[in-house]
């Protein structure tokens, strides 16, 4: 029992990063209907960002902040930080397509993607850096219930996981840049109609995007993974099945994907096999598809030529 | 700027104008235009038999083993090219699961015909074998997509083709339910060493050279049933579910099938090739079938133009000769510095303002070096970088800082922001921008991109896919598409 409780909390931690990754594909997609491929490598250098922030504020050991506010101030930079280059990427390689035919920016996305990455090498060089978070935030902290160990990091990532999924549905809902967006969704050319800035509209559906993004691999880095330049792909992959699992285009579906796939993979990995996990995703992934192709909380779409 | 061609300086009637629009529309300005001009004159079967005799003669002249193995490597990467070209180019789906059946046809040859599970089929029953394994992959790999658009099916494949990678990599100690021992089947990262040589008609394949005929013959084969299919009722199809699938489909055609039809086929012959490919190589290893891979395919594929065929033959020959010049420092600097100035010229429009733009790269370069020494800042003794010709001629010129990393790095970032900037300026200020960029981008490829060739081939290749969809998404040779909005 134990065993399966330690599971289900190492998975939903995992699903938080997921699901904050995959709201970044499905509002993008909301907007423009296209896949931003170059995702997981934004996620990639919001990573980066936090881990150069951390060595800024005095390195995972000499910090003269308290452990707090040197999170804080992480998770903040390289958050901001993120979100202007997911500005500067949509300015660049999207925008001049956006009239273009839909395997176009696809492709741009693709160029993006293998650009970001390797100029991530070439600045950072191909070493993996560690956000060495242990020595700064013991892993002794933390509660128990029963045998069941929510430790202070893994704790601090689904809150702030759940406070930014809320603050985001908050925000898509209540503000006008939020009706704006999901106006856009429905009907582009209506909303043109209506006087809506679509242009400062797709700005800020990136700006947020790649904020989650950058609060993913943050996190993804405070549980104590590597963080290197080809560290983007595979998190990249696996929010976008997050959300097409949930229903592409879904915001409430983003998140119910992004926390199935990580309590699934933490389940199959825990009781299954470590090497395959990903087999087991995949297959999570086609049978979505074969019963439910729209994804679990997708409308049907209305394919329009 | 030449003067705006009107119907009144041009001293013809309206009508007639009117009727060369569709013409003049496609006609295209300076040097591609001349080889538009070129590429319409010859007619396609002067231009492969061209290419089948230089093929010939190559194969019949040279006998260097390096060049061969790198032609070898070529005509793969042309008929993995030719197959992405049917999937993409013509029936227009993302599969970037491409490259799993390539390394699906290369694993299952090493399988059937090594001592890893002591099997050693005869050629001429393996190879059909895998060839029809991999179509049957493919279309179990299209059936959850079967309904769906483009974006589904690229994430579907994305996933097989990691999925690929995993299961090779882990399955080098499996146990099954019953026995003790865990037992190794792929060899994971290890690989497979020692597969067996071709064997077809009683002729063993020995050398480079063997293969390369071999090769010869199937791209030769590949590119006239390609070429035929084309002109079919399937070719025909396949072309209008691109354009427009639900037009297809009223019009009686079976979307769906053709669909999956393209993609079975791709999936066969990235097949065929994976297992030629790793007879040539006499062992697989997983790292050859992943991303980069891919990418340099689609790279070859859109640069040539999707959906037309010398338009991949072009596109595999530039994308597969690239990097075997960026890996020699000579050659890449010629070819970089060859490209830039071409693109220099192309951008200042005009002789004049191409003599003044080069005239002040080299006053920059200059100003930054009599700056420096004024500063005496530390540099990198010329002896240890200056080895190349070029790099040789530069070096009176160019500043060689001594911590190349770091002033590399900071001009790299310098030169992103620039040519990001250069795309939306003003025409006054890109006047003063084009030199300026010039500049730091010599000092960025001397100092920093010279010394990591692989990250520089895949910066390049990025940066060409960007380019090339805002500046001419339908690739060199390929034809512009009419889209409905």
């Amino acid at each position: 029992m134990s065993y399966l409780g330690q599971q289900l909390v190492n998975g939903l931690t995992l699903g938080g990063v997921y699901a904050l990754i995959a709201l970044g594909y499905s509002l993008v997609y909301g907007v423009l209907q296209i896949l931003n491929f170059a995702h997981g490598d934004v996620y990639m250098v919001g990573a980066f960002l936090g881990y150069f922030v951390e060595l800024a504020l005095g390195g995972p050991t000499k910090s003269f902040l308290p452990v707090p506010l040197m999170i804080f101030i992480m998770f903040a930079v390289s958050m901001i930080g993120t979100g202007l280059l997911g500005i500067i990427i949509e300015r660049f390689a999207y925008r001049p397509l956006r009239k273009s035919s839909r395997i176009a920016p696809l492709i741009s996305a693709l160029g993006v993607s293998i650009l970001l990455q390797n100029a991530a090498q070439l600045l950072f060089s191909a070493n993996i850096r560690s956000y060495d978070t242990s020595s700064f935030i013991p892993s002794t902290l933390g509660f128990s219930i029963g045998d069941v160990t929510v430790d202070s990091v893994r704790l601090t990532v689904l809150i702030l996981a759940f406070v930014l999924m809320f603050a985001l549905s908050r925000w898509v809902n209540k503000t006008q840049v939020g009706r704006a967006m999901r106006a856009i969704a429905v009907d582009r050319d209506a909303a043109v109609m209506m006087g809506i800035d679509i242009d400062k509209v797709i700005r800020w559906t990136f700006f947020v995007s790649a904020a989650l993004a950058a609060a993913a691999g943050v996190m993804n880095g405070l549980l104590l993974r590597g963080v290197s330049s080809g560290m983007g792909f595979v998190p990249g992959l696996k929010g976008f099945t997050a959300a097409v699992i949930g229903g592409i285009g879904s915001i409430p579906g983003a998140m119910a994907g992004g926390l199935l796939l990580g309590v699934v993979e933490s389940l199959t990995q825990g009781y299954l096999s470590t090497n395959f996990s990903d087999f087991y995703t995949f297959l999570l992934l086609i049978a979505v598809m074969l019963l439910r192709p729209n994804g679990l909380f997708g409308k049907k779409a209305i394919v329009k030529a | 700027m030449t003067e705006q061609t009107t119907p009144e300086n041009l001293g013809i009637g309206t009508d007639e104008w009117v009727a060369q629009h569709e013409k003049r529309l496609s006609r295209r300005a300076g040097l591609l235009g001349i080889v538009d001009f070129l590429n319409q004159k010859v007619s396609p079967l002067v231009r492969y038999l061209l290419l089948a005799i230089f093929a010939v003669g190559f194969g019949a002249l040279v006998h260097n083993l390096y060049l061969l193995r790198i032609a070898a490597n070529l005509a793969v990467f042309l008929a993995l090219t030719l197959g992405l070209n049917v999937v993409m180019g013509f029936a227009g789906l993302l599969d970037l699961g491409f490259v799993a059946f390539f390394g699906f046809g290369a694993y299952a040859y090493a399988l059937t015909s090594s001592a890893q599970l002591n099997q050693h089929w005869p050629t001429y029953l393996s190879v059909p074998a895998i060839v029809i394994t991999t179509a049957f992959l493919g279309y179990l790999v299209s059936l959850p997509s079967r309904r769906l658009f483009g974006d589904y099916l690229a994430i579907v494949t994305l996933f097989f083709g990691q999925v690929f990678i995993q299961l090779i990599i882990s399955s080098d100690s499996i146990t099954f339910p019953g026995h003790e021992d865990s037992v190794d089947i792929t060899g994971g990262s290890n690989g497979i060493p020692g597969l067996d040589q071709f064997k077809l008609f009683g002729y063993t394949f020995k050398t480079i050279t063997d293969y390369y005929w071999l090769l010869l013959v199937v791209v030769a084969l590949l590119l006239v049933a390609i070429t035929r299919v084309d002109r079919t009722r399937v070719g025909r199809a396949w072309r209008t579910v691109r354009e427009d699938p639900l037009a297809s489909q009223s019009m009686g055609i079976k979307v769906n099938n053709l669909k999956m039809l393209a993609f079975i086929v791709g999936a066969a012959i990235a097949g065929l090739c994976g297992t030629i490919y790793a007879a040539i190589q006499n062992a697989v290893f997983i790292n050859g079938f992943d991303m980069p891979l891919l990418t340099l395919i689609y790279a070859a594929v859109i640069l040539g133009g999707s959906g037309s065929i010398p338009g991949s033959i072009l596109g595999a020959f530039v994308m597969s000769v690239l990097p075997e010049i960026l890996r020699v420092q000579n050659y890449s600097e010629i070819l970089f510095l060859t490209v830039l100035i071409l693109a220099v010229a192309a951008l200042s429009k005009g002789w004049k303002r191409f003599g003044f733009n080069a005239s002040l790269v080299i006053l920059l370069g200059l100003l930054v070096k009599v700056i420096s020494s004024a500063l005496s800042l530390a540099t990198t003794p010329t002896s240890t970088w200056a080895v190349g010709p070029v790099s040789k001629a530069l070096k009176y010129w160019l500043l060689m800082p001594a911590n190349r990393i770091l002033w590399g790095n900071i001009a790299f970032v310098l030169l992103i922001a620039l040519i990001a900037n250069y795309s939306i300026a003003k025409e006054r200020v890109k006047f003063y921008l084009l030199p300026l960029i010039a500049f730091i981008a010599i000092f960025v490829w001397e100092v920093r991109l010279v010394i990591e060739p692989n990250t520089t081939r895949q910066l390049i290749i990025g940066m060409m896919l960007v380019v090339l969809m805002i500046v001419r998404p339908q690739g060199f040779l390929g034809k512009t598409r009419v889209e409905v909005l």
